[in-house]
Parts: C-alpha cells; sequence; structure tokens
C-alpha cells in the first residue's frame, strides 16, 4: 500500500517536473519569436533615430563630420563637459519657413493619400470580385510598375506632363486647347506622380481586407431592403476599415517626406519637408538642422499613428 | 404537429398558390444547378426542401431570393412575377447558412438593421426590436457584438433580423445546422411555433430527413437539380414515388424482383434475392413481366424464430449484425441469397428472458399493405 503511494507520489512529481519544463521551452520560444522582430526595429529604426537625434542636439561645425561633440572629456580636471543645443529646435519654430515646409508637406502627402483611396478602392473591389487566374493577372498587373526602377518612372511622368510632352500634343491635336498647358513643375504634377507611385500601396491592403470580406454579409443587408449604394456605405466600407487604415499610413507616411517626386516634377516653391532636409543636408551642410527637421518630423508622422491604435482599441471594446 | 382539421390549401382545388415556381433552370456555364423546377407553396405553409449536398437546394433558395439570375422560368409570388424586382425590393427575408450577422454592429443593430432601411419610426423599431428580443430570449445579449455569442444565440439573432420585418416569405438555409441534437430538436419545435404565431410562409432548406420531418407541412425532395417529389412528410415517407426518394427519406430494404401475376386487386412480384414472393394488395399500372423495386421499411416487419403462417412476404436469414440504441435495436439479417436486411425492433421489455442474438435464425414477414411497388 504505501509503496502504492510512492509511486503514485514519484509519477506526480514526474508530470509537474515535465510540465516546467515544457512551459519553459514555450516561453523561450516565444520570446524568440517576439524577438527577431524587436531586433529588426532596434537596429534599423531605434538606433539610427538616437544618432539623429543626438546629432540634432549638436552645432553645427567645419570637421569631420561637420559637427560638435556632445560629450568633451577635460584631461586635465577631468570634467565631462556635455554640450547640448536646442537652438535647432528653437529656431525650427522661429522661421516660419520649417513650420510652413511641414504644414505642405502634410497637406499634398493627405491630398495625395486621399486621392489614391478613391482612386485605389474601385480598383481593389474591382479584383476581389474577379475569380482566380483573372485576380492573379491584375494583381500582377499592379505590382508589375516595381520591377522598373522609380526614378525611370518619374522621368517618365516628366515626358507625358511637359510643353510639348505627350498630354499636351494629344490635347492640342484634338484641339481642346490652343496654348500647352504648364503641368510639369506644378502642384498638379506632384499630385499625380505621388499618388501614381503610391497608388498599389494602396490597392494591396485593401484588397486584403476586400477579398476576405464575406460575400453573404453583402447579400443578406441587400436581403433586409438596403440598395447597393446604402450596402457599400453600410456594409461594405465599415468592413473595409482597416485596409483603409493601412492603406492610408502606407501611402501617407512615406509621401510627408517624400524627396525625388517634388524635385523632379514640382516647382521651385512646391515646399515639402523632404526637400528641405535634403537642402540643409546637402547644400548647407548643416547636420545638426537637418537632424532637427528629420525628428520633428518623426513625431508629426508618429504621434497621430499612436492616437490611431489608441482608438482603435478603445474602440474594440 | 397538431393534426389539422381544416383541408390544407394544397388538397383544394382552386386554391390560389403563394409561390409559383414555374419551369425554372439556373445553369453555371454547363452546369445544371436547377432543372426545370415547378413548384407550388401556400401561404402559411412551413415547406421543406430536402436533399442532399449540392443538389440545388441553396440555389433554388437564392432564385426566391433574388440572388441568382433565371436560365429560363419564371417564379411568381402573391401573382406577382418578380423578374425585375431586386432582392431589396422583394417581401422576403432570408435566413442565411452562414448567418451573415454584420460584425461590426451589435446584435440589437443587426436585428434593426432592416428597419431602419424601410424608414420605420424611431420609437416603433425600438419597440419591435424589444419584442424580437425577448421572443428570442436574447435580451441580455443585446448589445454585444456577434463574435461574443454562441452558435445558438447566433442562430436565434439570424432568425430575429430576418423575422422583425414581418416578411410574407421567410427563407432559412438550414437554420439549425451549427446547433447540437438537443439545442437542435428544441429550435425545430420553436421554430414551427414562431411560423404559426406569425403567420409567415417559411420555406427551409434542410439535408436532415428527421428535421424535414418534424418541421415541415409538406416536403419537397430535391436531388440532382430536380424535384423528384411533393407531399406531406407522412407520405414521403410512406409512399415514395421512386428509388431515389425511398433511400434518402430514411433507411429501406429495396429487392428487385419481376411481376409474374398482375391483377386489378392485386400483384405477385417474384425476386431471386429474396428467395420469397412478394403480394401486394393493390393493383399497380404496369406491364406484365415487367421489373419493379418492392421496399419494406425496416420497423414494419415482424421477427420470429418459428415460421409464420404465410405463404408470401416472409424472409429467412441470420442475425449477424445487433445494434442497441436504446429505444430500438438494428438487426443485420443475411439471407440465403447473401443480401442483408435491416430490421428494427422496440425495445419493449427492460431485460428481455430470450433476447434474439447473434447468428440466430429468424424469419421476417409483414402484412400486405406494408410494401411499396416503385417502378422508377
Ligand atoms: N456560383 C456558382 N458557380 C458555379 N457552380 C455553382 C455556383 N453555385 C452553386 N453551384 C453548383 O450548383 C450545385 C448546387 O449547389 P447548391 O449550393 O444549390 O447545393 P445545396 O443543395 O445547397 O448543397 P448543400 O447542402 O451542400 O448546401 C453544386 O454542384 C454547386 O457546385
Ligand atoms: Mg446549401
Amino acid at each position: 500500500m504505501s509503496k502504492a503511494t510512492g509511486t503514485f507520489w514519484l509519477g506526480r512529481y514526474d508530470t509537474v517536473k515535465t510540465r516546467f519544463s515544457i512551459l519553459k521551452k514555450i516561453r523561450w520560444g516565444r520570446y524568440a519569436v517576439i524577438s527577431i522582430p524587436s531586433l529588426w526595429l532596434a537596429l534599423f529604426f531605434f538606433i539610427p533615430f538616437l544618432v539623429v537625434f543626438k546629432i540634432s542636439l549638436a552645432e553645427s561645425a567645419i570637421a569631420v563630420p561637420p559637427y560638435t561633440d556632445m560629450f568633451g572629456w577635460n584631461v586635465e580636471d577631468a570634467i565631462l563637459d556635455v554640450k547640448i543645443k536646442l537652438g535647432n529646435y528653437l529656431y525650427l519654430f522661429e522661421d516660419s519657413f520649417y513650420l510652413d515646409a511641414y504644414l505642405s508637406s502634410v497637406k499634398i502627402a493627405g491630398i495625395s493619400t486621399f486621392f489614391t483611396l478613391i482612386i485605389g478602392f474601385p480598383m481593389a473591389y474591382f479584383i476581389a470580385s474577379k475569380s482566380g487566374s483573372t485576380r492573379i493577372l491584375l494583381l500582377t498587373l499592379v505590382i508589375l510598375p516595381f520591377w522598373t526602377s522609380f526614378l525611370l518612372r518619374v522621368y517618365a511622368w516628366m515626358g507625358f506632363l511637359k510643353k510639348n510632352g505627350i498630354v499636351n500634343e494629344f490635347l492640342q491635336g484634338i484641339g481642346i486647347i490652343d496654348q500647352p498647358i504648364q503641368m510639369l513643375q506644378t502642384d498638379f504634377a506632384v499630385y499625380i506622380g505621388i499618388v501614381y507611385t503610391y497608388l498599389p500601396f494602396m490597392i494591396l491592403p485593401l484588397y486584403t481586407t476586400l477579398e476576405k470580406l464575406d460575400a453573404s454579409l453583402i447579400e443578406a443587408s441587400k436581403d433586409l431592403g438596403a440598395g447597393p449604394i446604402r450596402t457599400f456605405f453600410l456594409i461594405t466600407l465599415p468592413m473595409s476599415m482597416p485596409g483603409i487604415l493601412a492603406g492610408c499610413l502606407l501611402v501617407f507616411i512615406p509621401a510627408v517626406g517624400e524627396f525625388v517626386i517634388p524635385a523632379l516634377l514640382g516647382a521651385s516653391d512646391t515646399l515639402m519637408i523632404g526637400r528641405v532636409l535634403w537642402d540643409e543636408f546637402f547644400q548647407n551642410r548643416d547636420w545638426p538642422m537637418a537632424s532637427a527637421v528629420a525628428t520633428v518630423m518623426l513625431l508629426i508622422l508618429v504621434v497621430p499613428i499612436m492616437f490611431l491604435r489608441n482608438g482603435k482599441k478603445e474602440g474594440s471594446e | 404537429m397538431t393534426q389539422e382539421t381544416t383541408i390544407p390549401l394544397w388538397k383544394q382545388d382552386g386554391a390560389k398558390p403563394f409561390i409559383q415556381i414555374k419551369n425554372v433552370t439556373k445553369k453555371f456555364g454547363e452546369f445544371t444547378a436547377v432543372d426545370n423546377v415547378s413548384l407550388d407553396i401556400y401561404e402559411n405553409e412551413l415547406f421543406c426542401l430536402l436533399g442532399g449536398s449540392g443538389s440545388g437546394k441553396s440555389t433554388l433558395l437564392r432564385i426566391l431570393a433574388g440572388f441568382e439570375e433565371l436560365t429560363s422560368g419564371q417564379v411568381l409570388i402573391d401573382g406577382i412575377d418578380m423578374a425585375n424586382i431586386e432582392p431589396w425590393n422583394r417581401p422576403i427575408n432570408m435566413m442565411f447558412q452562414s448567418y451573415a450577422l454584420f460584425p461590426h454592429m451589435t446584435v440589437a443593430k443587426n436585428i434593426a438593421f432592416g428597419l431602419k432601411r424601410d424608414k420605420v419610426p424611431k420609437k416603433e423599431i425600438e419597440l419591435r426590436v424589444a419584442e424580437m428580443l425577448s421572443m428570442m430570449q436574447i435580451e441580455e445579449f443585446a448589445h454585444r457584438k456577434p463574435d461574443q455569442l454562441s452558435g445558438g444565440q447566433r442562430q436565434r439573432v439570424a432568425l430575429a433580423r430576418a423575422l422583425i420585418k414581418r416578411p410574407k416569405l421567410l427563407l432559412l438555409d438550414e437554420p439549425l445546422g451549427a446547433l447540437d441534437k438537443k439545442l437542435r430538436e428544441e429550435t425545430q419545435f420553436e421554430l414551427v411555433n414562431i411560423q404559426d404565431k406569425l403567420g409567415v410562409t417559411f420555406i427551409v432548406v434542410t439535408h436532415d430527413q428527421e428535421e424535414a420531418m418534424t418541421l415541415a407541412t409538406r416536403i419537397g425532395v430535391m436531388g440532382n437539380g430536380i424535384i423528384t417529389q411533393v407531399d406531406e412528410p407522412r407520405d414521403v415517407y410512406e409512399y415514395p414515388s421512386s428509388r431515389f426518394v425511398a433511400e434518402f427519406v430514411g433507411s429501406i430494404n429495396l429487392f428487385d424482383g419481376r411481376i409474374y401475376e398482375d391483377d386489378v386487386e392485386h400483384v405477385k412480384i417474384k425476386s431471386k434475392k429474396a428467395g420469397c414472393n412478394f403480394f401486394v394488395n393493390h393493383g399497380i399500372s404496369c406491364s406484365p413481366n415487367q421489373k419493379v423495386t418492392v421496399a419494406i421499411r425496416p420497423e414494419k416487419m415482424k421477427v420470429t424464430r418459428r415460421q409464420p403462417d404465410q405463404e408470401y412476404n416472409c424472409l429467412y436469414g441470420q442475425i449477424v449484425d445487433i445494434a442497441y440504441m436504446g429505444n430500438l435495436s438494428i438487426f443485420r439479417v443475411k439471407l440465403k441469397s447473401g443480401k442483408i436486411v435491416r430490421v428494427t425492433l422496440p425495445n419493449l421489455v427492460r431485460e428481455n428472458r430470450n433476447p434474439l442474438t447473434w447468428d440466430d435464425f429468424v424469419y421476417l414477414a409483414w402484412d400486405y399493405d406494408s410494401s411499396v411497388v416503385l417502378t422508377s
């Protein structure tokens, strides 16, 4: 009898032990899975950001690299000099030029995002409504432009939009206009460039959510008396909100910092923060100022995303 | 169901059908999903479409709801041709196979959806939603989202949403498919009650013949896009019109045979497989020597160890398998020809002193009016 009890306890002890080791394994596995993207973020996002942030607190100098050190070591008296300059940030807000550039960037990016959404949604909807092979073909067509260089495609647009370009010649040819219209080097051209370039980033997440949308929900709505337009606004649109949000962020964020498109297609007075950054960096060689501009831009982008995330969490509860 | 005292509409001459399906065909490319179906359904019916997977039940329902265009034929509801009437203008609501509840709306909003589209005053909407919630006993879930409900609760919400507009016709596509057996049976009776109370015409799709038996005023048996038989549940079971229906509804033993005596009052049929001759005490329209199938339900046979005093309709074989089901036992009896016959006996007493057991030799006999002769 006592022997039996002994074995019983031993058995139990064993199972407890193995359970513990399994738990440990699971936990380690979980950490490993989480740590890979975290490491990636730390390596390629957070550390570079810290470097940029540090530079933004320095003073520009004629040196290599062209800014002063944050930490100075006075050997004789063993004093650690820490020099932090906040002037770059102050200057950002003193000179309305920067503020204007930020606002203009956000405006251009916002309007472009809106148009990519308006154009991308029907395209994504159309692709999602097709079946099998047609779908794959259409998706390939959406991604196809990525196979050629981005710069090349922007140059192609210059060819389209210039004074004696294809669009003007066509419009003149059919007699709608007598004089060529100035399209290149206008804000209009910048909008076209951004919308064109970022359209796939809008279409793909939209397509993924629309494709998952259960067709019977649409039918149920119609069955309950809602016509196609109402069904769209009451069911399709709210149900595709995650895709819309993802698409808008994917377009808006890079569009705010866009440099190449406004530089090549825009007017000299098309004010965008990407260009300001470029000028500070390469023309003025003022690295600290450029870093301050970049840091603030990042804040402008990250803060709304944080809000969106919090809003979403509250909404789902 | 309670026995109706009045003659049902479908048995009255000249009664006006509520839904008329006339020679309806639906093709998907080359494939014919619904094949020249004609069917009349009357007001206040609870009509069951019964058929196997892929037989075209859902397609027929979707045609009524307006989601599939007809290849040919016509659908009339209350005498009105539905050809050019869009789904959102039809006096029909549907409960979907997957429930199709809107995941971004609460239960109450889901239920109110149909009324809001009709611009019903807000006060009335609130009243009717509350009424529906209490009828379905889901008041406490009113402010939950569908993904916070169990399968059975979702099913009630879907039913409430489809009923709230008080449609003339309610289509239900496998409404109880996701429920466990007990809940299923409860809900079946509830459905019948609701239908009684609201006086809505129901068409219910199911592939479960027991469910069809419980619910229906009439059953339409469907196979390969064709409706093979439309009858009251009892008649579908007792008088199947074809081999397909006989096999699909309940279980049945079939014997191929040949008519050797054809009289106005009776026919006699010879069957090699059975090892005996069959006697049917009613005439059937057939030619002499015609090949027919005799069908006998497992519960219609008497099982004895001693040979019954009966020349016809008497099989002899050995028990090869017994399944105890609680309320009844199923025996599989092997005839001399090797054919297996299925017999069920009710377990009337708790302890049987001399129970039938494996390898026992038994006689299986039935009355002259118990079998059905199938010519197709
Ligand atoms: N949109 C479609 N395109 C092509 N074929 C279809 C389509 N819809 C249905 N079918 C085919 O039509 C046939 C009937 O389908 P239906 O959905 O009506 O079957 P069902 O009787 O409801 O079956 P289940 O009990 O499995 O729901 C099936 O063979 C199906 O493959
Ligand atoms: Mg179906």
